[in-house]
């Protein structure tokens, strides 16, 4: 239905006065405003000297997680891989070695190819052990495709790095699996 | 007039030349960091401490850069343009004394008294004294001094009119049309708000002005009216926000030197900042007592200390001035064209006519001097209660608006 014209309200906008009409009120206020912002505090962030404080669910660069023994935490269930839209995740899953109680299977290989990732942190969600997270690492960079592709020692590393520099704390509980992990009582 | 010299005059013009560009090229810093910092950004930082050496960085790039003609441009144009823009600019500056000035001695009426010299020798001696001064201008004692800064300001447009119309491109057409247009309805007011400093004066020589001003007081508190209307004509002149159409980057891409490219862009931009410094330095000299300020310079000092703190009082006056023209850039928004032909034309020119008008009945019935900022401030007010009770606004303006039929659309009739 097209608008009626009795429907239309006019609005105007109000007459200028003495003061509006002599205009340098007006600019001088706008002068004030300008001269205030130059000795507001600057909120350029000096990059290469100064480093970004970042929230510690900031989405950057992978990590598995060891468990208390220094053993990674996954149990090679496929859960990231399969949440993962960009299907960056690739693992190769074996039966864990006999001395370890509290699995089945652990990860032979896990390689995550980071120039496909998207860093959506859906494998952080989905994983039931919280054996993969993402750290604050947002600056990685590499001189080719193959150095961008992390296979689980790296990922194991940059948990050394990032929990040694203190960066990224360990989110879950240390030691126990989640409760994915543990047998029914 | 001074005797001319030539290693004094080569002199004066490398100074005066270089410490125009190199402050040209500094500007163009200073606009950046201003820029900056009022956006609250720290602005250029890299090359040297705080970015100090940005300029030489910037001017090494203008140098290298690849050199571009378009193909479709008319070459003898396209090429004259920088350099009419670049040599306007720099001709301009050179009547404006950049440092301590001594006025032109005036013949005076005087009987001859015995035993002392005779107004003739008296006279003689003057011009003597005059002659063995030394000035900071490069051509000092002009007598058209003010009306060949303002014939050589006009001249710069041809350098933005030449640059739009042989770069055979829309924009910069436009660009440039809007320019020619905006310049020359904005001669007017400029050429007219000082005509009243001029016959107080009663000399177009800038040093004599700045006489009359160190005898009386700073023109600007006897015709503030006058200087707010030259300062808002200098605006325009120089393309400068609010009046920036010519080159309003949202509209016309780069507006008249959208087709330039290296140092031909360079001397393009450098022009219209050695423009504001003209200005700047006009508006200081004209209104603000050029290196007059009081407890700091004393006339006739020809003392190392004193010849320098004139120069830096009149420089100090002038960054003032450009200051402002920075600040402003970041404060009000572009004019519309037609409000910009509207405050020309409807307002400063009427109101320059009537503060002119208003001078000479003053300077006529020799009424005194504060007359003139009574009146001047009575005209401005007056203006104010002229248009609130004329004006519209903007969505009920005074004019006539003609009512379209329905489904046309806007500009069809």
């Amino acid at each position: 239905m097209p608008i009626a014209e009795k429907d239309v309200t006019w609005v105007s906008s109000p007459k200028l006065g003495l003061l509006g009409q002599l205009y340098l009120p007006a600019i001088m206020d706008g002068l004030s405003t300008t001269v205030g912002h130059i000795f507001q505090k600057k909120v350029t962030e000096q990059y290469p000297e100064q480093e970004p404080k970042l929230p510690p669910n900031y989405r950057g660069v992978h990590r598995l997680n060891r468990d208390h023994e220094g053993r990674t935490k996954c149990v090679a269930c496929y859960m990231c891989a399969t949440a993962c839209p960009a299907h960056c995740i690739d693992i190769v899953a074996a039966p864990a070695p006999a001395e370890w109680k509290d699995r089945e299977k652990y990860p032979e290989t896990f390689v995550i190819d980071e120039l496909r990732c998207i860093y959506c942190g859906m494998c952080e969600e989905a994983c039931p052990v919280d054996a993969i997270e993402l750290t604050t690492l947002y600056d990685l960079t590499g001189l080719s495709r193959e150095q961008m592709i992390f296979d689980k020692e790296k990922l194991l590393s940059v948990f050394d790095v990032t929990t040694k520099a203190g960066t990224d704390p360990v989110r879950t509980k240390a030691g126990a699996l989640g409760p994915a992990s543990e047998p029914p009582v | 007039m001074p005797t001319f010299n030539l290693l004094y005059t080569v002199l004066i013009i490398g100074g005066v030349v270089g410490v125009v560009l190199g402050t040209v090229a500094y500007l163009i810093l200073a606009e950046r960091k201003v820029a900056a910092w009022v956006q609250d950004r720290l602005g250029p930082n890299r090359v040297g401490p705080w970015g100090l050496l940005q300029p030489i960085v910037d001017g090494g790039k203008m140098f290298l850069k690849e050199d571009v003609i378009p193909a479709h441009v008319d070459r003898i144009f396209f090429l004259l343009a920088p350099m009419v823009a670049f040599g306007t600019a720099m001709l301009s500056i050179a009547v404006v004394p950049v440092g301590s000035t001594v006025p032109v001695p005036q013949p005076t009426l005087t009987a001859t008294v015995e035993g002392e010299p005779t107004p003739l020798q008296q006279y003689e001696a003057s011009q003597q004294a005059y002659a063995d001064s030394y000035t900071f201008a490069i051509a000092p004692g002009l007598d058209i001094g003010i009306l060949y800064v303002f014939a050589i300001g006009s001249l710069a447009v041809y350098g933005v009119v030449l640059a739009g119309w042989s770069a055979n491109n829309k924009y910069s057409l436009l660009g440039s049309l809007r320019s020619s247009a905006q310049i020359i309805s904005y001669e007017i007011p400029l050429g007219m708000s000082i005509l009243g400093v001029v016959m107080l004066a009663g000399s177009l020589n800038p040093e004599q002005i700045i006489h009359q001003q160190i005898n009386g007081t700073w023109n600007v508190f006897l015709m503030p009216l006058a200087f707010l209307l030259f300062l808002v004509s200098v605006f325009a002149e120089c393309n400068r926000l609010p009046f920036d159409l010519p080159e309003a980057e949202q509209e016309l891409v780069g507006g008249y030197h959208t087709e330039y490219s290296s140092l031909k862009l360079g001397m393009l931009l450098l022009a219209e900042y050695a423009h504001m410094i003209t200005t700047s330095f006009l508006m200081s000299i004209l209104f603000f007592g050029g290196w007059h300020l009081p407890g700091v310079t004393v006339v006739g000092d020809v003392s190392m200390l004193g010849v320098v703190l004139k120069i830096v009082v009149l420089a100090a006056k002038m960054f003032a001035f450009i200051g402002l023209f920075l600040l402003v850039r970041w404060t009000i928004p572009r004019f519309r064209f037609d409000q910009l032909m509207t405050l020309a034309w409807k307002v400063m020119i009427p109101l320059a006519l009537l503060n002119l008008v208003g001078v000479l009945v003053i300077l006529q019935f020799h009424l005194p001097y504060w007359t003139m900022t009574v009146m001047n401030v009575t005209l401005f007010v007056l203006a104010g209660f002229w248009g609130v009770v004329t004006g519209g606004n903007v969505t009920a303006p005074k004019r006539k608006v003609v009512k379209l039929p329905p489904g046309l659309p806007a500009g069809v009739v």
